[in-house]
């Protein structure tokens, strides 16, 4: 009965590969890609077409066709907006024609800045975990370092950062701890807020039972105030992994870094690089999306291990 | 604690002349100036040991609150209440009950084994041991097998089963039951019961049991607390002579009917004092 039902309410899938097609994942997930493609495009030629004729008119040129001013409109050295290819040409040039070694290389930025994130991702969430279980077990402590924290959360990243760097320098403190300590402070935040939620969601029921035992507070959060937040914390981390990347490029930039995907957008940015700039900022995302990505799967393994329905 | 001292522990208390639960004069006021609540107005009852005592009554009647007074999950107000003749407190220190709530209340994240050995760890009870005791306990509410599953692989019967086999893993003298299969549909219950027999004959534990069902509280019990609320108190306490062994069919009995009838004037009284 069941599966006639659906059959009825979703006609032609079995039998219908564009169909089946449409009910997965794939095409809508290709549509939007085309369509943003195709938005990009049109806005690279619109963009970039006042640059192409001011050129003609340097070179006094008069001849020029709509084909060649839109061919024109991609191949510029510093565009407005370069073209999605341009963009696959600098990252195939920066990243798999070159020594990961070398400073021209995207993925030796890409390493010095995500070895940063790690650093202060780990830093962050101890921190964050460390103040939520003090403000559990500290009623008073909740009213004393909430507004803070949250106080913390509300000064721009950008302003506060240039500040942290040159105290940082002025003690000796160069390199990657001060951006790591950035991408710290970033992601504490979140992974306190969670861990508090999750650490306070066993309910009264679960509660009462672990107390007929006469648990101490120790076994009290080890058997359950832990445990329970673990999917609350899964939940944070990926927020605070992703902090913790903004925030170690965001520490790259106002240092004038010698490395990292800061300082190559920085540089870029000097040197009106466009192109370069858009490379380091898609290994960014690629680097952001892959560590989300590795957080999910510690997730999933964990949570199937402690016995959650898949 | 060894197994040995355990369960010598549990004979030597067995043997000891103190009735199981005793309270006298039991007052309990939630809250405070107008907003206060009597929630049990004068309760004196004395429960011997190896007794089963159903506790029955409308809902507001005070019957959980007296249950978690005795668990220490609520603090007596005035009047004595002695656990095993020593305070609830204390009691509870000495693991002296098990509990199993309206809801199995088990961890989520541990396997069926693990809620069972959860007393355990935290009683430090060694790893063979907890290993042997969830092994008889599943034997004892028959769910062998069920061991390496998550509660959310069972089904709701199954799952208050694995709550009482928690409640039992570390074999406490006495056993308090709030409303254990009130979730539960009428065919399971009634299979549920018979079981529940059968374990507290086997063991021969002192069982408090809260329910809402005349003919649950008529089967299982030895002794039925009917009580009434507004203020909680005690309105009869009836002594049930039916004998120790019973099955489904002890219902259609005159003397089954005889206690159930007298179960539900006590009732009745009690709800006649609203309208008054």
């Amino acid at each position: 009965m069941a599966t006639m039902m659906l059959e009825i309410a979703r006609p032609g899938t079995r039998h219908n590969p564009f169909a089946r097609l449409a009910a997965g994942r794939i095409l809508p997930v290709l549509v939007v890609s085309l369509a943003l493609l195709a938005i990009w495009y049109v806005a690279t030629i619109g963009l970039n077409a006042r640059g192409a004729l001011d050129q003609y008119e340097r070179d006094e040129r008069n001849d020029w066709t709509i084909a060649e001013l839109i061919a024109d409109t991609m191949r510029q050295e510093r565009p407005l907006l370069p073209a999605p290819h341009q963009i696959l040409v600098e990252l195939d040039k920066s990243v798999l024609q070159i020594a990961p070694t070398s400073r021209r290389s995207l993925v030796y930025h890409g390493w010095v800045t995500l070895s940063a994130a790690f650093v202060g991702f780990a830093m962050g969430t101890l921190l964050g975990i460390v103040l939520a279980i003090a403000i559990v077990h500290v009623p008073a402590l909740e009213h004393a370092l909430m507004p803070w924290i949250i106080a913390s959360q509300t000064i721009p990243i950008l302003a506060i950062a240039p500040m942290i760097i040159v105290v940082l320098g002025s003690v000796g403190l160069v390199g990657l701890l001060p951006k790591a300590i950035i991408s710290a402070y970033l992601c504490f935040f979140p992974v306190a807020i969670g861990m508090v939620k999750g650490l306070t969601s066993p309910d009264p029921l679960q509660l009462d039972l672990i107390r007929t035992y006469s648990a101490t507070e120790g076994q009290l959060f080890r058997k359950l105030r832990f445990p329970a937040a673990i999917a609350f914390l899964f939940a944070s981390l990926k927020v605070a992994i992703a902090l913790a990347i903004v925030g170690a490029i965001v520490g790259e930039l106002p240092t004038g870094a010698q490395a990292g995907l800061g300082a190559r957008m920085l540089s870029g940015s000097y040197y009106g690089q466009t192109v370069q700039i858009w490379a380091a900022l898609i290994v960014a995302a690629i680097v952001s999306g892959l560590s989300i990505a590795a957080v999910g799967l510690a997730e999933r393994v964990t949570m199937r291990a402690m016995g959650s329905a898949p | 604690m060894t197994v040995l001292e355990a369960t010598s522990s549990v004979a030597s208390a067995r043997d000891r002349p103190e009735p199981a639960v005793e309270i006298s004069h039991l007052n309990l006021v939630f809250g405070e100036g107008k907003a206060a609540v009597r929630a049990l107005a004068d309760v004196n009852l004395t429960i011997g040991r190896g007794e089963f005592v159903s506790f029955i009554g409308p809902s507001g009647c005070g019957k959980t609150t007296l249950m978690r007074v005795v668990a220490d999950l609520e603090s007596a107000g005035s009047g004595s209440v002695k656990v095993n003749g020593v305070s609830p407190a204390e009691a509870r220190l000495a693991r002296a009950y098990g509990y199993v709530f309206q809801a199995p209340a088990l961890y989520p994240w541990r396997s069926v084994q693990r809620n069972i050995t959860l007393p355990l760890e935290i009683m430090g009870v060694d790893r063979a041991e907890q290993a042997r005791r969830v092994a008889r306990v599943l034997d004892l509410v028959n769910l062998t097998g069920f061991a390496r599953k998550f509660p959310w692989q069972l089904s709701g019967g199954m799952q208050q089963r694995v709550s009482i086999a928690r409640a039992l893993s570390f074999d406490p003298a006495l056993l308090l039951m709030d409303e254990p299969f009130g979730a539960l549909d009428e065919i399971i219950r009634d299979h549920l019961n018979e079981q529940l027999l059968r374990l507290w004959e086997r063991t021969r534990k002192t069982v408090l049991f809260v329910t809402h069902s005349i003919p649950e509280a008529v089967f299982l019990s030895t002794k039925i607390v009917v009580m009434s609320p507004r203020p909680g108190r005690i309105a009869d306490v009836i002594d049930s002579d039916l004998p120790r062994e019973r099955t489904v069919e002890i219902r259609e009995s005159p003397e089954f009917i005889k206690i159930a009838h007298r179960v539900r004037a006590g009732l009745r009284a009690g709800h006649g004092d609203d309208d008054a």
